[in-house]
């Protein structure tokens, strides 16, 4: 038993209309007899059987569509291989379509997810763009009018010597990765009263020119400098296995870049800073930072980092250590507080500060010992001049 | 004329060959498995078989698209062929050529073209070879009616005569270029004449007539290599089905095929043998059969060949594989 | 060893050589024995070889081609002269068809070690007829390669490099190049087909040229060089394959480039080649691409239009100008 199909009869041809057959059930047929006539958008061809047989069963009445391959009648083969062989090859179609190899991109898509979405977007060549953010310098600073920024105008700004910022800050973002897998972070804060400290710089600034005024920035970081002094264990690096003390205290000072991001510079030496010392450090480093000039060492040789995020409206840091560094050091908003003392209930100026310490490198008696000095030199601001 | 049983039976066979195998490949497009366009050579067995037993294998031949015929005659076998038409990589053209350009290095059989006359200055310059290099050997070119109106056909004629060429020029006169009937397509409608014009040696033939045909090739040949230059056949003959299989043969009369149809190379080659009463002495039967295993092998053959892998498609661009 | 000779001299004695070592290889085409070469180029070497082996063909385009094609399938090494790039339409079937196409066809069985040279390109107020350049869109297709020889040195060297190679070449002559003088060393080994060719280093700009192009490109490099901008001037030699390699080196230095091309710029070879520069080294570029074509009309008769019409040192200049803008 065999079924006969439409055949097709071109590669443009989908279907056709059975006009006619030219043999009725129970005829017996001979194979290259015209077995039925189709139109087709050609014309009308005849079309045959490829067997002897008798018509079993006509499928399909005259003056009917049908698309190629659709089953038109059933012929009782008389030949010795009665069943037709299905095709037994595979369908090359559907081969070719699931052999199709799925698009890949050549190169990889250029993406750039630290570029926020700006408003207005700054023309420059693809090789000043590629360059202006390895080096972490922006665009637009560099923009004039509407006029394009070229690859001369970004080198410019790079002075010899200094590391790419932008590898770093790549560096940095894997680092992060890395602490929090491989540190193991334990976190302490404790409020400290910074009514007298506030106002001890109040009084220091009033006399003095306003380049030579101090922040309270900078007066924290001395303050944790001079802390480090007394202990002394969160100030190194945890490398094999073992932590490494720093005689030498860089805090890395976290500074905000205009759109790109965090960056901690180090104050280098900054144990041999006095307090004006490290209040022009830390302007010169905030400049250099925020226009790419910063050296290599900066960049590197962090030993424990600041960050002092109150400026922010951050109430409380918990931050995350940079290997291989084993403490970071958090500042909040200096916020009006009620305060007890002894009996009293009043208002004071107080302000969150936070440790997260490398538990391998110390525990929270450490952690606690330094918070607590830090408090307590915060009390007696004028030993930090 | 005298006829040797044994020719005969090498003729019938050879000519049933191309027949069934034509017939099987109408099943198999209706069925989707060869595709693309499909010429097939019904009726015209004669003179592919001919030809072929005239020519010796260090001859060089040139087909048309409707080239199963030339092919199996010259001995490219019938599985090769089937899967070329499958698109595998069995194929005599490795699956990339399909039915119109059929290839062999073995029997020097240089295509299989699909453009109209664009195997006659492909000839010219085979045969120019030849002389070059003084093989005495001949190239026979085929085309039909069709090529005949075509510019190259008259540029290499033209050259073929003017250089003295070694060249058999076939021409398989059906009476239609695709749909345009002859009188449509010629001016002058007895093609041999074109030929002559150019001075070249010119004959019309019986192409239904495989004797006539084989007769006529071997004279021709021993002529050309001889020395006479080239030789024009003009071969009378019609094809008993559509010029492809999508076609539905608007601009010829089913009368006019039914009456060629008696002059089927097949039945003449019959009658011929019956009338000296050596058609029984064929074994008709034992012959059918013999052709329907070669072409259930070739069709099992070709289906189950390999496709060749899609990181080979750039191949075969240029010799070195250098992109 | 080196000699001065002329462009069309060092063709000549490279067909003369290679016929003389090979007796495989013949020249076809018209006017090229009696005559003498309709661009002189094959001028006694009728006398020398015998007209078996110098052939003049009759007008007849399509059938030479092919007999060309013909021959080299059958044990030969035909050079095809085709009188000029615009009468080659009319063996356009056989090149495309034929010739690009028929190793492919048979899956690998018949190569086609087939030359075709053709004189190419505009400048002698010809006309529309005799005054194109299709070498780029020649090169659109597969299974041909691609030769434009500028230089002396590569008129001679090319002829072998065709001939030696298994498919079929087509080496385009700018019929303007024939009288050029140039030095030539026979001994030199030829830089292989696919190998652009520096010609001129420098820092600012890359300019990517081949053909007759080359020397309008030196001249350009030139001017700007006294106004102290430094351009790099590489000869493509081929235009299929191309040497995307030193191209795309040069602009990792340069960062700027400019195409220079003598054919219309649509669907050119100056657009494939900055298609590729874009997949390439689109990070390198640090300003927009520039190209020098023909400007889209055919070619006019009368003097002053044909010269507009071609690339010309000074429009090579100005696009170098436009390049280096805005620094």
């Amino acid at each position: 038993m065999s079924t006969f199909v439409m055949p097709s009869l071109g590669a443009d041809m989908q279907s056709a209309v059975l006009m006619e057959w030219k043999v009725k059930e129970g005829d017996s047929v001979k194979k290259g007899d015209v077995i039925a006539e189709v139109e087709t958008s050609k014309g009308v061809i005849e079309i045959e059987v490829f067997e002897d047989g008798i018509v079993e069963k006509v499928l399909v009445p005259e003056e009917t569509e049908a698309k190629v391959g659709t089953p038109l009648a059933i012929i009782r083969s008389l030949d010795k291989s009665t069943e037709i062989e299905e095709p037994a090859g595979p369908d090359m179609a559907a081969e070719t379509k699931e052999a199709e190899p799925s698009p890949t991109p050549d190169q990889p898509i250029p993406d750039e997810p630290d570029e926020p979405v700006e408003i207005q977007r700054v023309k420059s060549s693809p090789l000043a763009r590629k360059k202006a953010k390895e080096l972490g310098i922006e665009l637009s600073s560099l923009a004039e009018g509407d006029k394009p920024v070229h690859l001369a105008q970004v080198e410019s700004q790079k002075v010899s010597g200094t590391t790419e910022m932008g590898g770093m800050r790549q560096a940095i973002a894997k680092a992060m990765s890395r602490s929090n897998a491989e540190i193991p972070h334990y976190y302490l804060s404790t409020s400290i009263n910074m009514t007298a400290a506030l106002h001890w710089l109040e009084e220091l600034n009033k006399n003095r020119a306003i380049e030579d005024r101090i922040l309270p920035a900078a007066l924290l970081i001395r303050a944790v400098v001079r802390t480090l002094q007394e202990v002394p264990q969160l100030n190194g690096f945890w490398r094999d296995d073992a932590l490494h003390l720093s005689e030498a205290v860089n805090p890395g000072i976290a500074i905000a870049l205009r759109r790109e991001g965090l960056i901690t510079p180090a104050l280098l030496n900054a144990e041999h800073m006095d307090l004006d010392g490290t209040m022009h450090a830390l302007s010169d480093l905030i400049t250099r930072t925020r226009s790419g000039k910063l050296r290599s060492s900066e960049i590197t040789q962090q030993t424990i980092t600041i960050t002092n995020l109150g400026d922010l409206g951050v109430e409380r840091v918990y931050g995350v250590i940079y290997p291989p560094q084993v403490a970071l050091v958090g500042f909040g908003r200096i916020l009006d507080t009620p305060w007890a003392e002894g009996d009293t209930l009043s208002v004071r100026k107080v302000m969150q500060a936070t440790l997260a310490g490398d538990h391998r490198a110390t525990d929270g008696r450490t952690g606690g010992e330094f918070l607590n000095k830090l408090d307590q030199i915060l009390q007696t601001p004028e030993e930090l001049l | 004329m005298k006829i040797d049983i044994e020719i005969a039976r090498d003729y019938y066979r050879e000519m049933l060959l191309i027949r069934r195998f034509e017939e099987k490949c109408v099943e198999l497009y209706s069925h989707e498995q060869i595709r693309g366009f499909l010429h097939l050579y019904n009726g015209q067995e004669a003179i592919a078989v001919g030809v072929m037993d005239a020519a010796t294998s260090d001859d060089t031949i040139l087909a048309t698209y409707r080239d199963h015929g030339q092919a199996l005659a010259r001995g490219i076998t019938a599985k090769a062929i089937m899967a070329e038409l499958l698109g595998k990589a069995e194929g005599c053209s490795h699956g990339r050529g399909g039915s119109m350009h059929l290839f062999d290095k073995a029997t020097r059989f240089y295509g299989g073209s699909a453009i109209v006359g664009g195997g006659l200055p492909l000839a010219i310059g085979m045969a120019l070879a030849d002389k070059m290099m003084k093989h005495n050997r001949v190239t026979i070119c085929f085309f039909g009616d069709g090529a005949v109106a075509e510019g190259a056909f008259h540029e290499s004629l033209n050259l073929a005569a003017l250089w003295h060429l070694p060249i058999l020029f076939i021409c398989e006169n059906n009476r239609y270029a695709m749909g345009t009937s002859l009188e449509h397509s010629h001016s002058e409608q007895n093609l041999s004449k074109k030929a002559s014009v150019y001075k070249i040696i010119s004959d019309q033939v019986d192409g239904m007539d495989v004797f006539a045909v084989a007769k006529a090739a071997k004279d021709s040949i021993a002529q050309i290599k001889d020395g006479s230059g080239p030789v024009f056949l003009e071969c009378l003959t019609y094809r008993f089905r559509a010029h492809s299989m999508f076609d539905a043969e608007l601009y010829r009369d089913k009368a006019e095929v039914e009456q060629w149809k008696e002059k089927d190379p097949l039945l003449v080659l019959k009658k011929k043998l019956e009338d000296i009463d050596l058609w029984s002495k064929l074994d008709v039967d034992e012959i059918e059969k013999e052709i329907g295993s070669v072409i259930d092998e070739a069709v099992e053959f070709a289906q189950n060949g390999t496709l060749e892998p899609l990181f080979d498609l750039e191949k075969f661009v240029y010799s070195a594989e250098v992109k | 060893m080196s000699e001065t000779i002329t462009y069309r001299e060092a063709v000549r004695a490279a067909i003369r050589e290679a016929m003389e070592s090979d007796e495989r290889v013949f020249l076809m085409g018209e006017d090229v024995g009696r005559y003498g070469g309709s661009y002189a180029v094959s001028m006694g070497l009728l006398e020398q070889f015998g007209s078996e082996r110098i052939i003049d063909t009759p007008l007849s385009e399509s059938a030479f081609t092919g007999a060309g094609i013909g021959a080299a399938l059958n044990g030969m090494r035909p050079i095809v002269e085709i009188m000029t790039v615009n009468f080659s339409f009319l063996a356009l079937d056989q090149i495309v068809n034929n010739a690009a196409t028929m190793l492919h066809m048979s899956g690998g069985q018949f190569n086609i070690p087939l030359v075709i040279r053709m004189a190419t390109g505009g400048g002698k107020q010809l006309g529309a007829q005799h005054s194109r350049s299709m070498e780029g869109w020649y090169a659109h297709i597969p299974g041909l390669k691609i030769l434009t020889p500028a230089t002396v040195q590569d008129a001679y060297d090319m002829v072998g490099l065709a001939l030696s190679d298994p498919d079929p070449v087509l080496v385009f002559e700018n019929s303007l190049l024939y009288n050029n003088k140039g030095a030539l060393d026979k001994q030199a080994v030829p830089i292989p087909i696919g190998k652009a060719s520096m010609h001129r280093q420098g820092k600012d700009i890359s300019i990517i040229t081949y053909g007759i192009s080359l020397f309008k490109s030196l001249e350009a490099a030139e001017i700007l060089s006294k106004e102290g901008i430094e351009a790099e001037v590489i000869d493509l030699r081929s235009l299929r394959p191309i040497d995307d390699e030193t191209i795309m080196s040069s602009i990792r230095k340069t960062h700027r480039v400019l195409i220079v091309d003598e054919g219309w710029k649509s669907g050119s070879i100056s657009a494939e080649i900055m298609a590729r520069i874009n997949e390439q080294a689109f990070y390198e570029l640090d300003a927009p691409m520039q190209r020098v074509c023909s400007v889209e009309v055919p070619f006019p008769y009368a003097n002053h239009l044909e010269q507009a019409a071609l690339p010309q040192p000074e429009k090579i200049v100005a696009a170098g100008h436009k390049l280096m803008e805005e620094l």
